[in-house]
Formats: structure tokens, sequence, C-alpha cells
């Protein structure tokens, strides 16, 4: 397989944001979750979980609370603005003021018709949808405090409201509240503490449960406004409240980081008569669980440790299976550092800057290498203006860098000058410059003659340029891949649609054939001169890829080449890199597959153990190669301390 | 060598009360539990053993309230037969012959079912008997329970929940992660069944509680855990309504839990030791919990400890040798940790522990602990001498000696020796001399022994008497192994390898050495009465009788002596041998190398511990060979914790007319009260607890 120096990168510090609200589409099984910085991803539940869009924040708002209404999505926040954004272009569509101060919450009925929010001056607000745009449409009796938490009763004619201490019941169609149930403070020191409903869930037999700041999950009948059962949950608060469509089960996301699960069951078996008993408690996070929801195989749950948690529930799912796999999703499915081949630098992109570096040197052979040389920050590179940067580039020979948000397209060129450096802002001109660059932007292609007709509206996710600049490929979340031809300026071709989303995208320096990793972590090779799969792709798809290597959680976010062998495809994914050579024949399908170096699809080596939480591996021009790690340790510390529990001897 | 028929090694006290879960009453007032062979019953207010159910052959392994009439219990036993009986006169009421001779449990269902049925799925057998009880089979589980409707059996093995329905003759099966570590901590331990819900609360190895529930369900079964044993739980129980869950463990913490508030929790700790099984009384006003130390804690209002039942304590074995105390006539032997425990082999019941290493007994693996290794009591039983050691990186040994006090009549601390030896204490004794002074003498393998005595203080002085070092001896610095003092305390007897030396006490003058190579002497013994001329030794593979008076070998013999022990009553002189894997007993005279008693394959395993115990009054009729069973009787452990002796069959006769007086009473019994005329002498005889022979007696005179 070779040899390669290895260059470990750990000064990329990363720092994944806050998960603040979840909202889960059953029909398109789309989750949509919202974090601290006000960025929307959109995960695709059919296919792997895989990241499919993402809506970069913007300063000054944040997402307090995320809803889908059919196919719309709707945020709101503390500036009290409600957005609906545009899924097709990804940013935010129009803005709606609430007029009501703050907006904490928001909920849609089951038919997609009304929104109702919640606002920190106590009043329940109604918009209607229409076409293009949401109205207003009524104002509830106002409460004394803010509400925190909506639910609508799957009938669409009640809500239940939760504010400070109180959980109130309405009449949608008269605006009139028609029950108010007081929930318990806190015993002992915390008496005087308001209590905040963090959370309800109105169910179809009335039944409102409630979680609190008490860290109580309460069971209330909604006719009669009575307490049915309380179960004491946490000594800190419940945060989030999630119920499975068939009303059978229900999660609760507490500040310990924990998720309990309650489920509607009779206490005598065979016999009508159920309650809500305690049954599971899952231990994902180490922060707070701001967010959670209930589909119907897996609890997926997030909050302040940043990770996105899918858990399945093993009775609901078969053995063994790729559903069966609890999976963490704590770095983007696309990349962030982008190498400079030639020039041995490294770009980080973050949010609100950009950041190249210099690789270190040593002159030592051995198994480790000192550095003789440390790697050093060559530029920061702050954004101008509030939109985040959504994705970046760097040229092969390192003296061009791009950036783009949502609102613009910055190109800036780097001289090298022994010791300084300079940074020439270039005005955006001919296109030709940008023959070098890959930019990840929607929609922002260098319309060359006129794109094919069926080409869909969805946005563009990955984008790859052969070495030799001859060929540009696309992919969108329609899952289409698009090949055009740069020399030309013209559409070549459409590499035939594939039922999953490509996740990892790269054209051949040699043999001009584009290599696809989809979500689903199936391998394809599209000659592009002869518009067809080539041999290997084809014997690979008879053949079948091995279940380890299929029921991976992680899709692979980057594919690479060798300059000296033409053969080796290098992969990686968060876990784990590989490296699969072309020329040796495929394993067979029920082999064994143990142990750190294995093959895994052709005769490749995997490193899952040496290297972990990897953000990007990349080849230089000089064969050495690029590891970027994150630890996630050094994520953890970095946090903010969690909620103090009492371990058992300490 | 014939096996004597008059004589039978049978278990006569000692035995586990904690092996099954006890019964309570349903009035609560008594407590029955399992005792070797026979079954006991406990008042539970006054802690006193009412009555010996005796009659199985074999391990009694079940015990079950008659549903049907709350004053009988059935047992079950390896016998294989069930037995009914009458708890409150201690009477047989009904042998029922199963013919299954595995361990086994029964359980009770409500309402009657006249049908007797079996059936049986792998190991396990369950088997209905008429009588509203069910059979169970518990060879090859850890634990199991029967729901309180009857309707399933829920039993753990392993890692492994299984679930059978009686009725449906339905089987489920919920196994938990069984891969690497994971499968060791996950183990069940101990199950339980809801009185009203369908709800299975298990017990596992890591001290989490599981809560199942929708077990009648392949997939969608579902359970919750709690958390708060920090080691495995051992014993789970719902009280009778529910409303509560009791689980216990190493910890000898009672925890009770509220059941569907699992967070509230009360806790009832420093039970002494490691809880094994809980019991509540049927109307939840009693818990009793056994623990691993052969005790029953009966707690009353869930709060107080109101009676504990103790039995001889099975440690993780015996350091001490075996005495008898001669005050009480009660055998002494290490008890719990850093104790000695007094225990009346007569009355089968605990006299009291003396705590010797008087510190807080830590309860942690890989801790080294102080332990009582060697003790030793004086002919008069007013001195005790104890030995301490704890052998972490360097040894630690304390030599404490008691003196009696006659006011509190308990052993108190005189004089505390720290480090009298650089080296571990092999052996020590008391000099037998009737004076007042009297001579302890260590034996230690750091060369050394040491004679210590009594040292009266100034009489200006305002302290006790307290003792100190006489004389260290040593013997070409070889490894002196034990001890032994003639039974007038003339001479004093100490084993250095191959030699033995005698010496004299009153002027520590080296007297004279035998020898008889090879192999080091082993154990060391004086012949008594008028075989005290005679000193006995034992290497690994001989054997040797002294005559002390010529100082010349008397004769020697061929035999692995694990034991000697000479009864201080008489001449006779036990030498228990050990062969590959069972040990043989001699019993003969110094004066003559032939036995008169010899019993082989006594018991399985290495017999190191036994004691002559000294009878109350000497037996008479026995025959030739049981002879030297007159005057004391001889106790002895096993590897395995079993205290043995021996019967002889003038015992065996009294005890049998015993149970047949018991018999004869029955039916007169019944005779009155068909008659229905005298119906008052049977509530008499059975409120007051008379002797057996005053009923009789008063039986028998209503009759004339």
């Amino acid at each position: 397989m070779g040899e390669f120096k290895v260059h470990r990168v750990r000064f990329f510090d990363y720092m994944p944001s806050a998960i603040s609200a979840m909202a889960f589409n059953v029909h398109t099984e789309r989750l949509a979750v919202a974090r601290a910085d006000g960025t929307v991803e959109i995960y695709n539940f059919a296919d792997n979980c895989f990241q499919e869009k993402v809506i970069p924040g913007k300063d000054g708002r944040t997402v307090e609370a995320l809803c889908w209404a059919g196919q719309r999505l709707f945020s709101t926040g503390l500036n009290g603005e409600i957005v609906e954004y545009d899924l097709e272009n990804l940013r935010s569509k129009y803005t709606v003021e609430a007029y009501g101060g703050p907006v904490w919450t928001i909920s849609s009925n089951s038919q997609g018709t009304q929104l109702a929010v919640g606002c920190e001056d106590g009043t329940v607000k109604i918009f209607e949808l229409v076409e293009d745009s949401i109205q207003f449409q009524s104002n509830f009796d106002r409460l004394k405090s803010r509400v925190l938490s909506l639910s609508w009763h799957p009938s669409g004619t009640q809500i239940a409201a939760g504010t400070m201490d109180m959980i109130r019941v309405f009449n949608v169609t008269t605006g009139h509240a028609t029950q108010r149930m007081m929930v318990d403070r806190a015993a002992g020191a915390n008496k005087k503490k308001e209590v905040a409903v963090w959370s309800v869930v109105f169910l179809s037999d009335n039944t409102v449960i409630s979680g609190d700041s008490a860290g109580k999950v309460q069971v209330w009948d909604s006719q009669m406004g009575t307490l049915i059962r309380t179960h004491l949950v946490t000594k800190w608060d419940v945060m989030a409240l999630a119920v499975s469509r068939d009303e059978s089960s229900l999660l609760a996301g507490t500040s310990e980081g924990s998720v309990v699960q309650f489920q509607f069951i009779s206490a005598r078996l065979d016999q009508p008569d159920k309650e809500w008993q305690r049954t599971r408690t899952l231990r994902s996070h180490s922060h707070d669980v701001r967010a959670l929801v209930h589909t119907d195989t897996a609890a997926v749950s997030g909050g302040n440790d940043a990770h996105l948690v899918v858990r399945p529930f093993m009775e609901k799912v078969v053995k063994g299976s790729k559903e069966s796999a609890p999976c963490k999703i704590t770095f983007p499915h696309r990349s962030l550092v982008s190498c400079g081949k030639k020039a041995g630098i490294l770009l980080f992109q973050f949010p609100e800057r950009l950041e190249v570096w210099r690789l270190g040197e040593s002159n030592e052979n051995g198994e480790e290498l000192s550095v003789t040389k440390k790697p050093e920050a060559l530029i920061h590179l702050k954004r101008k203006g509030d939109d985040h940067i959504c994705c970046s580039t760097l040229s092969p020979c390192g003296g061009w860098l791009a950036y783009a948000s949502a609102s613009s397209v910055r190109l800036f060129q780097l001289q090298y000058d022994n010791d300084s450096i300079a940074l020439t802002k270039v005005e955006m001109g001919p296109l030709h410059v940008l023959l070098w660059f890959v930019f990840f932007v929607p929609h922002y292609l260098p319309s060359p003659s006129p794109p094919p007709p069926e080409v869909s509206k969805q946005a563009v996710h990955l984008m790859s340029t052969s070495d030799d600049g001859q060929w540009l490929a696309t992919a969108n979340s329609d899952c289409e891949v698009h090949v055009y031809n740069l020399k030309k300026l013209k559409y070549h071709c459409t590499v035939p649609v594939y039922g999953s989303c490509p996740s990892a995208m790269a054209i051949h320096p040699t043999g001009s054939n584009v290599v696809m990793v989809h979500a689903d972590q199936k391998i394809f090779e599209y000659s592009l001169e002869q518009k067809e799969y080539t041999e290997w792709s084809r014997s690979l798809a008879k053949k079948g890829l091995h279940g380890s290597w299929l029921n991976r959680v992680a899709p692979v976010t980057h594919v690479s080449f060798s300059a000296s062998n033409p053969d080796y495809i290098i992969l990686h994914d968060m876990n784990m890199f590989c490296i699969i050579d072309k020329s040796l024949p495929l394993p067979e399908k029920d082999s064994d597959l143990v142990g750190a170096e294995t093959q895994l699809i052709s005769n490749s080596s995997v490193f899952p153990s040496v290297f972990k939480n990897l953000l990007c591996v990349g080849l230089m021009e000089d064969h050495s190669l690029v590891v970027v790690e994150r630890p996630l340790l050094d994520i953890a510390t970095r946090l903010p301390a969690p909620v103090r529990q009492k371990k058992f001897a300490t | 060598m014939v096996a004597h028929a008059d004589t039978r090694v049978v278990h006569r006290g000692g035995s586990k009360i904690n092996f099954r879960a006890p019964v309570i009453t349903q009035d609560s007032r008594f407590l029955i539990c399992v005792s070797g062979e026979c079954i006991k019953v406990f008042s539970t207010s006054t802690e006193e053993c009412i009555h010996h159910l005796q009659g199985h052959k074999e391990l009694v392994t079940g015990l079950v309230l008659n549903p049907s009439n709350h004053l009988q219990v059935f047992s079950c036993s390896e016998d294989g037969t069930i037995r009914l009986w009458d708890f409150t006169d201690g009477i047989l009421i009904r042998v029922t012959l199963l013919h299954l001779k595995t361990p086994s449990t029964l359980h009770s269902v409500p309402g009657k079912r006249n049908n007797c049925e079996g059936c049986s799925r792998g190991h396990q057998c369950y088997m209905h008997l008429c009588y509203g009880i069910i059979y169970l089979c518990v060879d090859y589980l850890t634990s199991c329970a029967l729901c309180s409707q009857g309707e399933y059996v829920a039993s753990v093995k392993d890692n492994v929940l299984h679930v059978y329905f009686l009725n449906k003759k339905t089987f489920y099966r919920f196994a938990l992660g069984t891969s690497g570590e994971m499968a060791a901590r996950n183990a069940f331990t101990c199950v339980a069944c809801h009185p009203k819900d369908d709800c299975i609360a298990t017990g596992h190895g890591d001290g989490k509680i599981r809560l199942w529930r929708n077990f009648n369900q392949e997939k969608e079964y579902t359970f919750s855990t709690v958390h708060w044993h920090h080691s495995g739980v051992n014993a789970l129980c719902f009280t009778p309504e529910g409303t509560n869950l009791l689980s216990g463990g190493l910890e000898s913490v009672l925890v009770q839990w509220r059941y569907g508030q699992e967070g509230q929790k009360d806790f009832l700790p420093r039970l002494g030791s490691s809880i094994k099984e809980i019991v509540v009384s049927p109307d939840g006003s009693l818990f009793c919990t056994s623990h691993t130390d052969n005790k029953i804690t009966v707690i009353k209002n869930c709060t107080k400890v109101s009676a504990v039942i103790q039995g001889l304590v099975h440690g993780d074995g015996v350091k001490t040798a075996l005495m008898v105390d001669p005050r009480t006539k009660a055998l002494v032997l290490n008890g719990k940790p850093g104790h000695l425990q007094f225990y009346s082999l007569q009355r089968d019941q605990q006299l009291y522990n003396l705590d010797i290493v008087q510190q807080e007994y830590i309860n942690q693996s890989n801790l080294d602990q102080f332990e009582v290794v060697k003790a030793a009591l004086d002919s008069r039983g007013s001195w005790l001498a104890t030995v301490e050691q704890r052998s972490a990186k360097e040894v630690e040994i304390s030599l404490k000696l008691w003196a009696f006090d006659e006011h509190t009549q308990s052993f108190v601390l005189n004089t505390t020796i720290s480090a009298p030896h650089d080296g571990p204490i092999s052996e020590i004794c008391f000099s037998p001399s009737s004076q007042n002074s009297t001579t302890l003498v260590s034996v230690s393998l750091d060369g050394h022994f040491k004679a210590w005595q009594l040292t009266q203080p100034d009489p200006s002085d305002d302290e006790e008497a307290s003792w100190s070092c006489d004389f260290v001896g040593d013997y070409h610095s070889l490894e002196p192994k034990c001890c032994c003092f003639s039974a007038d305390g003339s001479l004093l007897a100490v084993s250095f390898k191959e030699v033995v030396t005698v010496w004299s006490p009153a002027s520590w003058d080296l007297l004279t050495t035998l020898s008889q190579p090879p192999g080091a002497i082993q154990d060391l013994c004086f012949g008594r009465l008028s075989c005290s001329k005679y000193l006995l030794g034992a290497t690994d593979k001989n054997l040797c009788c002294w005559n002390l008076l010529t100082c010349s070998l008397e004769w020697s013999t061929a035999l692995d002596v694990s034991l000697l022990l000479a009864d201080p009553l008489s001449e006779n002189v036990a030498a228990f041998c050990g062969a590959e894997k069972t040990t043989d007993l001699f019993v003969f005279r110094p004066s003559e190398p032939r036995p008169h008693f010899s019993q082989q394959a006594l018991c399985t395993g290495r017999v190191t511990r036994a004691v002559f115990a000294p009878r109350d009054e000497p037996l008479d009729g026995c025959e030739e060979s049981s002879q030297w069973l007159n005057r004391s009787q001889l106790y002895f452990l096993t590897h395995n914790m079993e205290l043995l002796t021996f019967l002889t069959k003038p015992e065996e006769e009294r005890l049998m007319a015993l149970s047949k007086q018991v018999a004869v009473l029955k039916k007169h019994k019944q005779e009155f009260l068909h008659t229905s005329c005298l119906l008052f002498i049977s509530l008499f005889i059975s409120q007051f607890a008379l002797t057996l022979s005053a009923i009789m007696t008063l039986v028998l005179s209503i009759l004339t």
C-alpha cells in the first residue's frame, strides 16, 4: 500500500454550535435542526441521516423553535420575528414581526393551515398560512407571563400553552382559556422560584403532558384540569418532550443530558386500562438536551453539547440492520478544510472567519517524527457583513482564496514574499479566474451554454473540477450529478440518477472518470468520455459491497486520488479513512473482516484505530498525507460546565 | 475394619438457617426457616426457637405455608419427600413421596386446584400439587419467583430472564447484553414478582434493579432501571400491597423503593452483614432479612430491628482452633470478621460475639483486614489469648489477653502486646496448671518461642495485673511449629522442624530432645490421665509415640495425620488422617498402637479443626466401640464449614422416643378433639410451653 508521511493536524479548533431546536417532518422524513448560531440544517432520515442542506446563520438571528407546516419550514427567535425558509435557495424567504416581544415557541396544527406562536408578553398569536406568506389571524386571551411552550390538540380545536407556574388550555375558535392547571414548584429552597413549563404535549385522548424546570413530567386530564400522575425525573430541568405518532411512547430530555422514555402500558397484562410508566433512560449527552424528536423507530436528541444523537429503539428495528446502529453526528457532512496541495498550506473555515496555515516540517525518518518547523498561522481573514461564511476554497497552488456567504462571493490573491504575506482582494472579473476553484455556492454556476432542461431547482451541495481544468461536476440534493466541460463552457452530460444523495465526489486527475460515494455508502465510477459507468464500477455493483462497509453510519465526506498510483482512491469519513486499490480483486461478500488493516471493498486498507474524529484527509503534492483531526474531548473541554451531578465514589 | 452400626455422623447444630428465605406465619408471630435437615420455628418477638421439626433425611430446600390452613407448613427436601407439618405443635401430619431428588422450592397459589399436573422445559420443572402449591426444580436457576396469581413463573440464570405462563404454557426469554465485560455485570442475581401488577423486578450483578413490564411480548417488552447498590443486588421483595419494593445486597443496607416513584427511597443501614434474602409478613408489618453470616433480622414497622436470630457464623474459614469454653460449654471459633463467637451446641444458639480487633470492618474487596488467627482459653476459662494479624506489605501482629469479668460475665481486654514476635505466630497455648499464675506460650516462625506471665504490679500502684514476657527460647535457630503442655503443666514440648524439645516451665531448662526423622513435626500432643507419660508427634508421614520416662520411641506407624486431638477427660486420642480426598478417623490410647475405633471416609476433604466437647452427664449403655464417646462428644469442621459430630445409638434411641411421645400425644389429642370433652386440655397444651414429659404425665393422668 505504500508508506506516507502523515501530517497529523490538530490545530483546527472547530467548535460545533449547540443545538437549540429540532422539527421532524413525518411525510418527507426530513429533520430540521437549528443551532445556536442561527444555522438551520436539514437531515434526510430516508437517506441514512445525511445532512442534505445547510442554511447558514446570520449575526443577530437566534432560533428558539422550529416547525414544519406541510413542506414549509418556519422558525422563531428572541428577536421577535417569524422566519420562513427557502429550502431551494437555502436562505430565509421572508420575516414577519410578531409584535409580542421575543417569541419562545411556534407550533402548527396537524392540518398545516395555522401557526401558533407564544410570545414574551404572554400572548398566543394565531397566524394563517397563505400562499408564499403568513397572515396574522387572532390573539388569544393574554396571560400574565411569557408563553414558553405550545401544543395543538390533534383535532386542531384546542391549544395547551405552558407558561410560568401554569398550563392553560385555549379554545382555538373563541380564543378563550378553558382550563387552568397549576404546576407545583420545587420543594425546599427553590420554593420561591417560579416553575417554567418548558414543554407541553397535547394528546388526542385529551391528556396533556408537561415537562418543567422542577424536573417533573406530569400527566394532566385537560377536560377536568386535574393532575393524574407526577414523575420526578431529575433534580434539574426537563427541557423537551416528544411523543411518538401512535402516542404510546414519550421522551423527556433533561438538563443532566439524559433522555427518559415513558410508555403507555397497562399494569396488568392483556387489560385495557393503561398508564404512563417510566421505562428506559438513554444517556447520550453530557449537557442539556434542548431538543427531542420521536420518530417511529428512534429517539433523536440534540443539546448544548452539539451532538445530534439518533438512538434506535431495539424493539422497532431489525437487530443487526443498519437502522439498529446508534448514530452520533458531530461534524457537518461537508468539508470545512481545503488543502493547497502544491504549497502545503491549509484553509480552515469558521462561520465568521477563515484561517490559512502552513504545515510544519520534519527532516527525520521513522515511526514518529519530531517537528523541526512548527506549523504557522498565515492569515486570519474576518468576513464582512452579517451573513456567516457558508463555503470557502483554496487553489492548489495556494495563490488564490475565495469564500462565499448567503449574499456575496469574495476572491483574494495571496502573495508569499519570504516572511510577509500580501492579501489582495480581486474584483470578480472574467470567469476564467474561477477555473481553479471549487465553490459550493447554491446556483452560483458560471452559467455556461444552456443548462440541461430537466435540471432540478435544488441547490448544488458538491462541486468538483478535474486537475486539468477541463471538467466540472456538480451534485445537488435531488441526487443529480451534472458534468460541464469548462474549456468549451457547455453542459456535457448527466450521470444516471441514483436514489441516494452523493456525499463525496471527485474527478480522477488522469482518467477523466468521476468517482461518487453516496450517503448509503455505495461507490460509483463514471467515465466522462464514454458517458457510462466504468468496468470497475459495474463489477463493484454486480458483486455488491461488503456488509461491514455498508453498515457504517458516517457518510464518506472526501474522495481524493494518489498522484503516484492512479489505481488508489482515498476515502474518509468521520471515524476512519481508507485507501482502495482498484487493481486488486474484490473480497467475498460474506468473508470475515476483522482488524485494523482489513479488506473492505476491493483490497483496501482502513485505519480506524489510529485516526479518529477526522475532518479532512488530503494528499499533498510531495506524497505526504494531511490528516486534520478534531478530538471530541477538545470540544467537550471547551463547552461550559454541565450541571453538577453526584457521582458514586467521587 | 467395619463401619460401626451404632454410631452415625450427623449435622448437630450450627447448620445454615439462611439457606432459603424464611417464612413468616399469617399472624406474624412465628418465623419458620430451614436449618439443614430440620425446620426451625422461631418466635418473632422473643427470638426463641420453639420447635425443631425433624423428619427429613436430607437438606430441606423449600418451605411454604399451606394455602388452605395457615397453621400448617409444607416442606420439600432433597430426600424426595414433601412433608406437611403443624408448626404450632411441631407435629408431622403427612408425607408425600415425589421421587425427585433435586434442589427445589415450593410456592403457593390462590384458589384450590385439585389436579396434579407437571410440565418441564429445558432444565426447569414445574409441578402443581393437589394442595394448591407449586413445586419448582431450581437446580439450574439463580433465582425464581412465582406471580401471586400463579399465572407465570419468572426465573433467572446468568444473563437471561425466562417467563413461563403456566396456564397458556407459553415461554418468553429476555436476554441482556451478553458480550464481553457487560455480560458479567449484567448477570441476573434475583427476581421478584409484583403482587398486583404484572411487573417483574430483577436484580443484577452491577447493582441495578430492572422493572420489567409487557413481558408477554417478544419484542415490545419494556423495562425501567433504577440504581443505588454499588455491588450486586442479592435480594428483592415486594410488600404485600405492592406499594414498596425492598432490595438488599452486600452493603448490608435495606433499601425501600416506592413502587411507581422509584426516585424516592428509604434506607435502613447497618444491618451487620450482606443481605441474602428478604421476606415480608403477610400483613406487611414485619420484614425479615436473612444475612450471609447465618443471621435473620426481624424488622418492625420498616424502621426498627426488633429481633436477631443468629446461627453459627460460617465465615470464610476458621483460622483459630475449635475450643470449648469451660464456663459456658460453648464452642469458641472465628465468627464475623474480627470477632470470636461463643456458640452453645446444646441450645444450638449463639451466646455472644466478642469483638477482638475492635476496628470498623470495611466491606471492600482487595482490602487487607485484621483477622483473628489464633485463640486460646486457659483451663478454667478465666483467660483468653488472641492473636490478630494483617498481612499487608509487612505482617502486623498483636497478641491480646482478655480476662473474664465475673461482673459482666464476659471477657475484658487486659493486655495488648503489639508485635510480640517478628514473624507470624504458629501456635499459642496456656499451661494447664491449676495455680493462680498461668503461663502462655507463643510459638512463632521467627525462630523463637516466648513464655508470657501475669505479673502482679506494685500494691502501691493503682494498676491492674498485666502480662509480660518471661522467657524467650530457641533451638539451633530452627523454626518452631507447635507446642504442647503436659496435662499437669510440668512439661512443655516445642517442635523445631524434626526435633521435639522438652522444657521445664518452672526453670525454663531444656530437659531433652526427641527426634524421629524424616519429616518435620506437624502436630504434638501429650497423653492424658494414665497415659500422661507419652508424647505423640505427627510428621507428614508418620505418627510417633515417645515414652518420656525412657526418652525413647515407644512405637510409630505410617499415617498422614492432619490433626491430633486428646480428649481431656479420658486417655483417648483422636487422629484425623487425610487420605486422597476423604478423611479417616482413628481413636486410640497412646499406650497401645492399635486403634479401638476407626472410621474410614468420614467426610470429603481434610479435617483440620476438631474439638472434644465434654458431656454434661456421661453416657452409658454404649457398645464397646463407641465407649470413647461416653465422656466427651467429638465435633469437627469439614472443609466446606459444616459442623459434624457422632451420634451414638443410645442418643438416637432417646430422640426416637421423644418423637414417639409426640406422636402418642397427637393421637391422644385427636381423640380428645373428637370427643370434644377435654378440648381445653389441647388448648392448654398448645398455649403453654411445658416440657414433653410434663405433658405426657398430664395426658396419662387424664386418661387414667
